[in-house]
């Protein structure tokens, strides 16, 4: 596979409160893997860490490839890609925002058309591609973002509760994008949940994170160890 | 009662003959306050992107500055802007006094603190989501900064219109720096003030027209963008 991500005793605290204490773990295979844990448990703030828009108090996050580390930032930010609950839909057409990621890049013209078509389908976005992204219901916004970190093809894509707030019809499409591109694709996702079943269905591992470390569960283990 | 009907006659039939030092007034006056609207962009769009988006010391304190900059009296910085031209001052070389030169100076002085801290209030009040996706979709910390600033775009346009707004209807700057002088450095809000005095109704009844004209269609604009600004979007791209 191509990108290895190394986390290593990181530590995070928010005002004296410990989030992530010397927490370790690697990603060293493609596929899902699902991480849960408890509200307020330091999942977000664990995918923010691995997706360098933080940085630990300690501790290391090294990404590698073949047998390099990586240290560019920008170039590791641009191999990686995190979608949010929340995703910070711009204030333009579907289609800008999904070409977003291609624009930064500097990539242009028909390119753009093509693989932001491609990702819109798959998206089943395609007819909304004109509309205010603004006026996306929530479930069609969540698709967006996933779409929109789709069309960069990261290498590595952690997807933060992709469906929190979000109808079972909406999970059913994210869900199959989801499980399209674990087929698809040689890629590592990492997705936090708080639906055990969908845990199940998606992923090849299941992580928990309490008191601050991670920890390699199965389905029966408990949430709160 | 007479003199007023008989103001307003005269003042349309000013305005329906393009009068020609009429229109040399109202020129003069969108040129001055349109120039100095431009250079206080110019260097307050920056400025203000720059106190939103990066770390900047004392930024607490030049915001706050700015704020209460924004209602600086028209005739302080007039007086202030006087002191530096005048032959005496510091600037007196320059020859600037009683140009529009120097009107230009003094409204840029006023516009700046208004385009500064209106477009720094709509830069920061950019949803902390739109930094992250843009992060998180790989775009460089310059063009993180132009995405958030193309989202705060109506707030932007808002913040340079009220500008406007204001330097277009100012007097007591552009009268002291200016001087008045017919053909070279009269613009509406002088003369009206100055006609008036002299008992000159028809020219000044005419003028006032017009600027009320001017800072309605100003108002309209500000409206119109406010509205769209929570609506519709495709302005760019
Ligand atoms: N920027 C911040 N400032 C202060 N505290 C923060 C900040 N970010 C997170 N926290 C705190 O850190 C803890 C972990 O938050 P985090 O968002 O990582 O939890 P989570 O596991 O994602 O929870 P949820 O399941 O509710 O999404 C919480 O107590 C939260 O209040
Ligand atoms: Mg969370």
């Amino acid at each position: 596979m191509g990108l290895r991500l190394n986390v290593s005793n990181i530590s995070k605290s928010y005002n004296g409160k410990t989030v992530l204490k010397d927490c370790s773990f690697s990603f060293d295979k493609a596929g899902v893997y699902a991480l849960m844990g408890q509200n307020g448990a330091g999942k977000s703030t664990f995918l923010k860490i691995c997706s360098l828009l933080e940085n630990p108090d300690t501790g290391e996050v090294n990404y590698f490839s073949g047998s390099g580390i990586i240290s560019n930032d920008l170039e590791l930010r641009r191999r990686i890609t995190l979608v949010l609950p929340k995703i910070g839909i711009f204030n333009t057409t579907v289609f800008q925002n999904a070409a977003y990621g291609l624009k930064t890049r500097g990539i242009k013209g028909k390119d753009i058309e093509n693989r932001v078509e491609k990702v819109l389908d798959f998206a089943g976005l395609l007819n909304k591609a004109d509309q205010n992204a603004l006026t996306l219901s929530s479930g069609e916004a969540q698709r967006l973002g996933i779409a929109r970190a789709l069309v960069i093809e990261p290498e590595i894509f952690f997807l933060d509760e992709p469906t929190a707030s979000v109808d079972e019809e909406n999970t059913r499409i994210i869900e199959n994008i989801i499980l399209n591109m674990k087929k698809e694709s040689r890629s590592t996702i990492i997705i936090t949940t708080h639906d055990r079943l969908q845990a199940e269905r998606l992923a090849d591992t299941l992580l928990i994170i309490h008191n601050g470390n991670i920890k390699a569960g199965t389905a029966s283990t408990p949430l709160s160890m | 009662m007479y003199s007023i009907i008989e103001a307003f006659k005269k003042a349309f039939v000013l305005i329906l003959s393009l009068d020609p030092e009429l229109l040399g007034i109202i020129l003069l006056s969108l040129k001055v306050s349109g120039t100095a609207l431009l250079i206080a962009s110019a260097i307050g769009l920056p400025l203000s992107a720059m106190l939103g988006l990066r770390k900047v010391p004392a930024k607490g304190i030049f915001v706050s500055l700015m704020n209460t900059f924004m209602g600086l009296p028209p005739v302080v910085v007039g007086l202030f802007v006087y002191m530096m031209l005048s032959r005496s001052g510091p600037m007196g070389f320059l020859g600037l006094l009683y140009t529009p030169s120097a009107m230009i100076i003094a409204q840029t002085i006023l516009a700046l603190p208004i385009v500064v801290s209106l477009c720094h209030s709509a830069i920061i009040a950019v949803d902390r989501n739109i930094r992250l996706a843009s992060q998180t979709l790989g775009a460089t910390p310059f063009q993180t900064s132009i995405t958030i600033i193309k989202e705060a775009r109506y707030g932007i346009m808002s913040g340079i219109i009220a500008a406007l707004g204001r330097v277009m209807a100012e007097v007591g700057a552009i009268l002291i720096v200016g001087g008045n002088i017919a053909g070279y450095t009269r613009v509406m809000t002088t003369t009206i003030a100055l006609e008036t005095d002299k008992g000159n109704f028809e020219l000044a009844v005419a003028l006032g027209i017009i600027l009320l004209t001017i800072s309605l269609f100003i108002n309209a604009l500000l409206h119109f963008v406010q509205k769209n600004g929570t609506v519709e979007a495709a302005l760019w791209d």
